[in-house]
């Protein structure tokens, strides 16, 4: 008498897992804030920069902990560079707020409160996004726009190994 | 086509001897319906008879010959005028002639060969089918009746597993490992995800079947990618040395053989497809071919009603037969 043959589906053997690898703290830590914005300058030559703090246990990063001040076209730069160097589809910043910077307006344009807070937030995502992926982190200017005090225009692109 | 009222028309219909007891299965037709169908195999005789009925039984009915044709082949939907023909088999019922009343023909196609599986894609499709013919001065009188061909293989000798380590470097690595790379359709997939280096983000990892149809050759190559399965194994972030378990049943989904370069013209192939998905939506995935195969179904031991008729039904097919009993090998 045959019986339909019962399917093996026993797991495949694998090695148990290490206590210190399962307790121990994830190596995928990084965390970028984007705050504190100031309006630096007089009348026309005002401009807003923001703070970037970057914490992570990322061994590609040479600084576990770091602190820069950027403003907005500091960001454009970045993704200029991404859009041109590296393989990735660079996520969109906060937009350019070009009629905002127009004169005759009721408030007070691109310094108003309520944008600054909501450019912010768009870039914070915007550079949480790409510091993430593991193209983008290896781009010499990802770095640089990261863990510098200031940005040399005039550098040299290019990748950086581990 | 029948003239009201002028001269004679006769109805044609097919019918095989047996009918009755013959199994029937699904198969899909091209505008996505399921229909029933009678199932053969390769080397199975095909056999019946052709019924012409005469509209107005009494009156003469002249016809250019009378024939049965078993015919399979590959249609290409882009190329709807050429059907590739790779089985052609004719018999002459009736010479050219007159009929006075309705007659019954009777046809035995012994042992035919069907080499491929019925198949009915997004781009081609595979088919075969008895056509009765009353070839008239005008018009001829024709009927189609579409059978449903299964091709069956037995447990393969060599079917390694597949096992492989990946990654982006300094990023993700994972081992893969897939129990078998030859499953039949009823299969289970048995397999694990071990964790080496984990450094993004995972959110949740998912294993999908993926069917790729190919049809052309050289610069006019089509595919059609097809996912007919997507299944979540594993929901959370993973750390390092962590080994993820993965048990999927193909007899759920609809799927058919692996089908490579049938008559040169088309190829059906099946591909294992791990995706991870990080936090931020993006996708890290590795593809892996798989063969899949058809299995015999299991026949009793004891020679029950069923089982008499299941041998005959392989009377003739070697490779049919191979498979009967290799499965009553592997169910002892």
């Amino acid at each position: 008498m045959s019986e339909p043959t019962v399917a093996d589906t026993r797991r495949l053997n694998s090695k148990p897992q290490d206590l210190t690898d399962a307790y121990g703290p994830p190596s995928n830590f990084l965390e970028i804030d984007v705050y504190d914005p100031q309006t630096i300058g007089v009348g026309r030559n005002r401009y807003t920069t923001y703070e970037v703090r970057m914490r992570t246990n990322l061994p590609i990063f040479k600084l576990k902990e770091s602190c820069v001040r950027r403003r907005y076209s500091d960001f454009e730069w970045l993704k200029n560079e991404l859009e041109r160097d590296s393989k990735i589809v660079v996520p969109p910043l906060p937009g350019k707020a070009l009629k905002r910077q127009l004169p005759f307006r009721g408030d007070e344009g691109i310094f108003e409160e309520s944008f600054i807070e909501e450019r912010r937030g768009g870039l914070e995502q915007f550079i949480n996004r790409i510091a993430g992926h593991p193209l983008a982190q290896n781009e010499r200017c990802l770095h640089m726009f990261l863990q510098e005090e200031s940005i040399d225009r005039n550098y040299i692109p290019g990748k950086v190994r581990q | 086509m029948s003239f009201f009222g002028f001269g004679q028309s006769a109805e044609i219909d097919i019918v095989l001897n047996d009918a009755e007891t013959k199994k029937k299965v699904e198969h899909k037709t091209e505008d996505g319906k399921k229909d029933k169908y009678f199932l053969f195999y390769d080397g199975e005789t095909v056999s019946g008879k052709v019924n012409v009925t005469l509209k107005n039984p009494g009156k003469r009915f002249e016809h250019q010959g009378i024939k049965i044709e078993f015919i399979g082949q590959i249609e290409l939907y882009y190329d709807r005028g050429n059907h590739h023909e790779f089985v052609s088999l004719v018999k002459d019922l009736a010479r050219p002639g007159e009929l006075t009343q309705s007659q019954t023909f009777d046809f035995e196609f012994t042992h035919v060969e069907k080499p491929y599986e019925s198949y009915t894609g997004q781009n081609v499709k595979l088919r075969y089918f008895l056509r009765a013919t009353i070839s008239r001065r005008l018009n001829d009188i024709t009927k189609e009746m579409d059978i449903v061909v299964h091709t069956l293989s037995t447990y393969p000798e060599l079917n390694s597993s597949i096992k492989m380590e990946v990654g982006i470097e300094d990023c993700l690595h994972i081992e893969f490992e897939y129990n078998k790379s030859k499953y039949h359709l009823k299969d289970v997939i048995v397999g694990k995800i071990y964790f080496l280096l984990v450094r993004i983000k995972i959110k949740h990892m998912e294993i999908d079947i993926i069917k790729r149809e190919t049809t052309g050759t050289g610069p006019n190559v089509y595919h059609e990618n097809d996912t007919i399965a997507k299944y979540e194994i594993m929901d959370g972030a993973p750390v390092r040395g962590e080994s993820i378990p993965i048990r999927l049943f193909l007899a759920g989904y609809e799927m058919t053989p692996t089908m490579r370069d049938i008559n040169k013209k088309f190829s059906v192939r099946y591909y294992l497809n791990l995706v991870l998905i990080d936090e931020e939506e993006r996708r890290y995935f590795k593809q892996q071919e798989i063969t899949l195969w058809r299995k015999g179904d299991i026949v009793r031991k004891s020679m029950s009603h069923q089982a008499a008729i299941a041998s005959q039904r392989f009377e003739g097919s070697a490779t049919a037969e191979k498979a009967l009993a290799q499965a009553k090998e592997d169910s002892n």
